[in-house]
């Protein structure tokens, strides 16, 4: 144990404990395990209102009246709200997730205004008595519809006769710029070197076409909200969100409310992934609450999770990349066009600036288009936008190794990033873990085990920048000593145990002692989202400064009571300690001391961290895959995975790896079996999980985890953000895994079994 | 004399320029500076941006120092998910 708990970045907290980087007891454990955990739909208030939503049954039509008249007179029914109840917005962009958002296109997505632009598009919502009621209620609206042609398919999409789904969509990011709208929302570009030439000096160039189908976040728990809004206005909303502070924002915006009365409450949450960071039922509820003057409690069905919700993109990506004979990367050109659903807004931009990130080169050029179709509006997913873009440069770099005849990490390894390493987006790297990441994974058991026929290995490494951003939390001294921690960032993977941690080290009192809990939005400063792998890097930055004003504090105190001057004393293991001569004279006095007579010493003690943290580190990960193969039928099973990537420091190791294993399986379920299947007519045909194949625990083999630690200098612990890296090298891990199991690029994900049986019966090789 | 280098489509909004010398010393001087030189990209700095100072990226932010040697990238805003 160290003399005193810090690390190589110059932090020390003064205590000689260390929680930090241990494998402490979860807070929300005993809870989740018993059932006892309140999720989004757990809630109830009395006297409260069922509110279901009726949804447009076509992909693309014009709403030409709605006659709520038959609904609002079935007895039992307490509101009915439509378009007329959300007054319009202008154009205006603001950060939301990973992308810009407009609110004028989040008011039509929360309620169909002029069209409906995807089927499970809000028309209408009610509340009633009844659950029974409430669905008698929707069929009693009378929608009148003027259908349109649609398009689902973003190539299509892109087409100058493609069907149009908005009359004032002009395409930004071209000269000059366009006279006509069209369904190509944006284009965006990366461009560093020139690429050109860099072509010019490969000896080898490989280019390939690839496409990738829509997937969803895939959440356990659908979305949930109750609302209740008081004759004065006062509104409680209770709702399953990655971000409370951003839906109060959004309601009191969409709705006219000050959000000084709007408090929110963030329930647990059954998993995110970057898809609760938007808003649904939570405008919805308080609008039918505000009408009925009763609280109002509203759940999605698992079809309208699938068909309302927000995936992440399909898309298609071609790829051309140069390498000289002997390996190293001389060029490397991507053109990227992602789906954005039916308002722009898809993850193109880091998709855009992520494709090249874990190489060192000099040229590189991306191109990418924003596209908008009939399909739902696309929400974030881990790492949004990445691991499309790197998937298809990992399938590239994998096809140069073979075609040089070189082995897959060591090519890998002759043109990682590393510090120093120009980003394919422009700034310098700092201190990374690219190369740790792949020597890590060379030299595991797993790379050396041989193979049998139809098994195959592959590799992928993979990129994400992390963020930080506005954070606030305190910390409460109680007054037997114990801590109370507040923070404002849903905890989704392990954000309390973490801050814990970090609590405890810092004021040097016992993990069991510190009792962490999210408040809602009236009760800690605002907190942006959790997501971009920022709670636990910015939350714990935030308990430093608090654990700061307590020591602080205690020791000016501590100070008055012995008649000391600062220089005299010290913070050290949970107590003030004199010093010298001092040391004599008085005896160490503890938090829980400090605490029992606080009163006599100045009033309740506590500190608060409120901050805007910047310094977040890049994090890089390197998979390894075995996978094997049915001839007879194309399925493909997992046989073994290793994960490596850079956590700059685990707070708490276990859920750091619960990270890296999430995130893999999540991968795999995308590169294999994962999609969105649509029919001619434009409505989705696999809304529930029976035929939307996520991978579930029987599915895949113990997913193996290497924590490498560089650390991050900019974070007094040296943490880096852990959630969205684990899932960018999965598609092309497997891709590479499949061609090498097969000798067949696939180039078209998901890899579900038909398609592999197709092609293997294409080459006549679908026997064992 | 900071090296500021636009990254993405910003250039389109200098008439294809994406680099500049400045003497900003703060994030807050480099947003005003360019905007100055380039109206049209006031709005797009005020709605947000991602500033690399010497390979920190920083976010939100208008007080960070910049260097007389520094060498700074104007990004896309990033977050996650």
């Amino acid at each position: 144990m160290a003399e005193t708990n810090g690390h190589a970045n110059g932090h020390t907290n003064g205590n000689t404990q260390g929680f930090v980087g241990t494998r402490q007891i979860r807070p929300d454990g005993v809870d989740k395990v018993t059932g006892r955990a309140r999720f989004g739909a757990d809630f109830n208030l009395p006297g409260q209102l069922i509110g279901r939503v009726l949804r447009s049954p076509h992909p693309h039509a014009r709403i030409v009246s709605i006659d709520t008249s038959k609904a609002e007179a079935l007895p039992g029914v307490k509101a009915v709200i439509t378009r007329e109840d959300f007054g319009d917005q202008p154009s205006e962009f603001i950060p939301a997730g990973e992308m810009m958002m407009n609110y004028k296109d989040v008011v039509r997505n929360v309620m169909a205004r002029e069209k409906v632009l995807y089927e499970g598009h809000a028309v209408a919502a009610v509340a009633a008595t009844t659950t029974a009621i409430a669905r008698r209620a929707l069929k009693l609206i009378d929608v009148k519809y003027e259908v349109l042609p649609h398009v689902i398919d973003v190539v299509e999409a892109m087409r100058p006769d493609a069907p149009l789904l908005h009359d004032d969509l002009f395409t930004v990011g071209v000269e000059p710029k366009p006279e006509k709208p069209s369904n190509i929302a944006k284009r965006v570009e990366i461009k560093v070197g020139d690429v050109d030439a860099g072509f010019k000096k490969a000896d080898l160039i490989v280019e390939r076409e690839f496409k990738t189908a829509p997937v969803h976040q895939g959440y356990i728990e659908p979305h949930a909200a109750l609302a209740t809004v008081s004759e004065d206005g006062a509104t409680e909303l209770w709702t399953t969100t990655q971000g409370h502070f951003i839906v109060r924002a959004h309601c009191a915006r969409l709705l006219g409310l000050d959000m000084g009365k709007v408090r929110v409450t963030a329930t647990e949450i059954g998993g995110g992934f970057g898809g609760k960071t938007v808003v649904y039922l939570e405008p919805l509820a308080i609008a039918l609450s505000r009408k009925a003057k009763r609280p109002v409690k509203m759940v999605m069905s698992r079809e309208e999770v699938f068909k309302a919700s927000g995936p992440t993109s399909g898309a298609t990506v071609r790829v051309k990349m140069g390498a000289t004979r002997d390996g190293k990367f001389v060029a490397g050109f991507a053109e990227l066009k992602y789906q954005a659903g039916a308002f722009q807004g898809s993850p193109v931009q880091p998709g855009t600036m992520c494709a090249y990130a874990p190489y060192d080169m000099e040229n590189v050029h991306v191109i990418g288009y924003d596209v908008v179709s009939n399909r739902p509006k696309v929400a974030a997913y881990r790492a949004p936008g990445a691991p499309i873009s790197e998937y298809a440069v990992e399938s590239v770099v994998d096809e140069i190794a073979k075609k040089l005849g070189l082995d897959p990490i060591e090519l890998r390894m002759m043109n990682a990033a590393h510090e120093g390493t120009k980003a394919a987006y422009g700034p310098k790297f700092g201190p990374i873990g690219l190369e740790e990441t792949l020597n890590s994974i060379k030299k595991t058991e797993h790379w050396n085990t041989p193979l049998r026929k139809w098994q195959g290995r592959g590799v992928a490494s993979g990129f994400w920048f992390n963020i930080g951003g506005e954070t606030s939390v305190s910390l409460t001294v109680n007054e037997d000593g114990t801590i109370s921690l507040m923070a404002g960032t849903p905890d989704i993977g392990g954000l309390r145990a973490a801050l814990s941690s970090v609590a405890a080290d810092e004021l040097g009192v016992p993990y069991d002692k510190v009792r962490p809990i999210i408040g809602d939005t009236g009760s800690v400063s605002f907190n942006f989202l959790t997501g971009g792998s920022r709670s636990a890097f910015s939350g714990s930055m935030a308990i430093v400064e608090a654990a700061k004003q307590i020591k602080s504090e205690l020791i000016a105190r501590a100070c008055k009571l012995w008649e000391a001057k600062p220089d005299q004393v010290e913070f050290k293991d949970g107590a003030v300690r004199p010093l010298g001569a001092l040391a004599e004279k008085v005896k160490p006095m503890t938090i829980a001391e400090f605490a029992k007579i606080s009163g006599k010493l100045g009033g309740p003690i506590g500190g608060v961290g409120r901050i805007n943290a910047q310094g977040a580190g890049p994090s890089f990960g390197t998979h390894l895959v075995d996978l094997e193969v049915d001839p007879e039928t194309g399925r493909t099973t997992i046989l073994r995975y290793t994960v490596a990537q850079d956590a700059g420091r685990a707070l708490h190791p276990a859920y750091v790896e619960g990270q890296f294993q999430g995130g893999a399986v999540q991968g795999i379920g995308w590169a294999l079996n994962e999609e969105y299947i649509y029919g001619e007519d434009g409505k989705l045909q696999n809304a529930g999980f029976l035929d939307y194949r996520m991978p579930v625990a029987s599915d895949v083999p113990m997913i193996d985890a290497i924590l490498v630690e560089v650390g991050n200098p900019k974070h007094p612990y040296g943490v880096r953000g852990v959630g969205e890296t684990p899932i960018v090298p999965p598609l092309g891990a497997i891709a590479n895994a499949m061609e090498n199991a097969t000798g067949i690029r696939f180039t078209e994900l998901p890899m579900s079994p038909p398609k592999v049986l197709k092609a293997l019966q294409e080459q006549g090789r679908n026997k064992p | 004399m900071a090296r500021v280098v636009l990254i993405g489509n910003l250039a389109q909004l200098t008439g294809g320029v994406a680099e500049f010398q400045l003497s900003a010393t703060s994030v807050k001087q480099l947003f005003q500076q360019l905007a100055e030189l380039h109206p049209a990209l006031g709005p797009h700095l005020q709605e947000g941006v991602a500033v690399a100072i010497d390979g920190q990226i920083y976010q939100d932010t208008l007080f960070e120092p910049i260097g007389p040697d520094s060498e700074v990238f104007v990004l896309p805003q990033i977050a996650g998910g």
